[in-house]
């Protein structure tokens, strides 16, 4: 069949929303952006799991270790989900790997900044994992079956994430002078860069408009954070804190939040590797990688041994 | 033995020459079977994990992961598959094993069943009469 009538077809199968799973037939560029988001996506998980991972030693309580444990343990599953649903597509783990060490592939820039009290695990909690629910709900209806699969398995464990962050903060600033502070003082760090996990505005989105005829992108970035922001505005209310933008302010007409200008300046910088952690974090996946490298090796070498002592049983 | 018929299996990216990792002692032990990975895989095969979720359902297709073997395969299923009580069994298959159909082949490979209508019960008109049928 000519590439053309090929090509057809598949836009036809994404119109009628049929789903296009590994073997189907896809434009070699629809193959090439999955690739791109779903690998970067699953980076995401896996380099998430990094400020998080930073508190478990110093929770307040062990419940709150064993929570956050639970939470962090989830991240890496959340990884492995995604880059399955990736190696669909025809890349192997070790290129995705080695693209993220090598800077080539990026990861999601919230990552990028430090985790700098308890509080912290609350505001990520939060607003983070809720800006991710909000993100990946409508990918759980995109195009690809694997991917849309692997969305729907995370939300369902995201909300449990999420709920844990604001009990955090709920508990926070319910208590001492001190912990109020920590909340409020948290919130204020992590609201922007959380505002900023949507990307850029949709005239400059590069990838967007075809992602929206693949039907792999639902919403655009403004409507989604519109939503983001509606919803954490009235949230804040139960946790009598505030968020950290003087121009946020119910619109009766719109029936909106509007809300303060990003400082995309930052964004870019974060996202070319200048911002708070990223060398950091860079640091702590490439060294872990390597501390592992004789994990794998031993694990490789006793499986030939196994079956070279199996082989040998069974001619005797 | 000669192989007359050269097997061809799904997720088979053709680097059988790539197969195998060398292994650490250098040493080739003569029934050694080269490990079946692909290319870039860091020497790990590729599994697929199904679950059954409850007593008296069927095993699902949940997604994959790379492990050495089958029991560290089923561990780590159960690790990342079964965390919220999700299931009861696990099957882990090398994907090198699936066999699959080819979708282009789609039309062609169902179309006997497209005509024959008559193996659906509604093709059959019976007197409204006749009960429990």
């Amino acid at each position: 069949m000519p590439v053309l009538e090929l090509e057809k077809n598949f836009q036809d199968k994404i119109d009628k929303d049929i789903r296009i799973e590994p073997k189907d037939w896809m434009p070699d560029k629809y193959r090439q952006t999955l690739i791109r988001q779903i690998s970067q996506h699953a980076h995401s998980e896996i380099v998430g799991m990094l400020p998080e991972g930073n508190w478990i030693s110093r929770a307040p309580t062990l419940k709150r270790k064993a929570t956050l444990i639970a939470k962090v343990q989830d991240e890496a599953g959340h990884g492995l989900y995604l880059y399955s649903a990736a190696e669909t597509l025809g890349i192997s783990r070790d290129e995705m790997i080695e693209q993220l060490h090598s800077g080539k592939a990026k990861y999601s820039s919230i990552f990028n900044y430090p985790s700098l009290s308890w509080a912290d695990m609350g505001a990520i909690g939060w607003l983070v994992d809720g800006a991710a629910i909000i993100n990946q709900v409508p990918i759980c209806r995109c195009s690809h079956g694997p991917y849309a699969r692997a969305m729907a398995r995370i939300c369902k464990e995201e909300s449990f994430h999420q709920r844990q962050g604001f009990e955090i903060l709920l508990t926070l600033s319910k208590g001492s002078d001190e912990q109020k502070a920590m909340c409020q003082d948290a919130i204020n760090r992590w609201w922007w860069p959380s505002v900023m996990m949507f990307g850029p505005g949709d005239d400059a989105s590069p990838n967007s408009a075809q992602s929206m005829r693949w039907k792999i992108k639902r919403f655009s970035n403004d409507e989604l954070r519109q939503r983001f922001v509606d919803m954490c505005a009235e949230q804040v209310k139960i946790l009598c804190m505030t968020i950290p933008d003087p121009d946020l302010k119910w619109n009766e007409t719109k029936q909106h939040y509007d809300f303060g200008a990003i400082n995309w300046e930052e964004f870019k910088n974060v996202i070319n590797g200048n911002g708070p952690c990223n060398k950091e974090r860079m640091t702590a996946r490439i060294k872990a990688h390597e501390d592992g490298a004789w994990v794998r090796e031993a694990a490789i070498a006793y499986a030939k041994k196994s079956l070279t002592l199996k082989g040998a049983l069974e001619t005797t | 033995m000669k192989d007359l018929i050269k097997k061809y299996f799904y997720g088979d990216y053709g680097d059988k020459e790539n197969a195998g990792v060398d292994g650490s002692d250098g040493s080739k032990a003569p029934l050694d079977p080269p490990v079946p990975v692909r290319k870039g895989d860091g020497g790990w095969p590729l599994w697929e994990v199904f679950i059954r979720s409850k007593q008296g359902l069927d095993h699902k297709h949940v997604g994959s992961l790379h492990a050495t073997d089958a029991q560290m395969a089923i561990e780590n299923a159960r690790d990342v598959y079964t965390r919220r009580q999700e299931g009861i069994s696990i099957w882990v298959v090398e994907s090198i094993y699936i066999h699959a159909s080819n979708p282009a082949d789609a039309a062609s490979l169902y179309d006997p069943a497209n005509d024959k209508v008559y193996r659906h019960p509604t093709f059959y008109e019976l007197p409204d009469e006749l009960k429990h049928m």
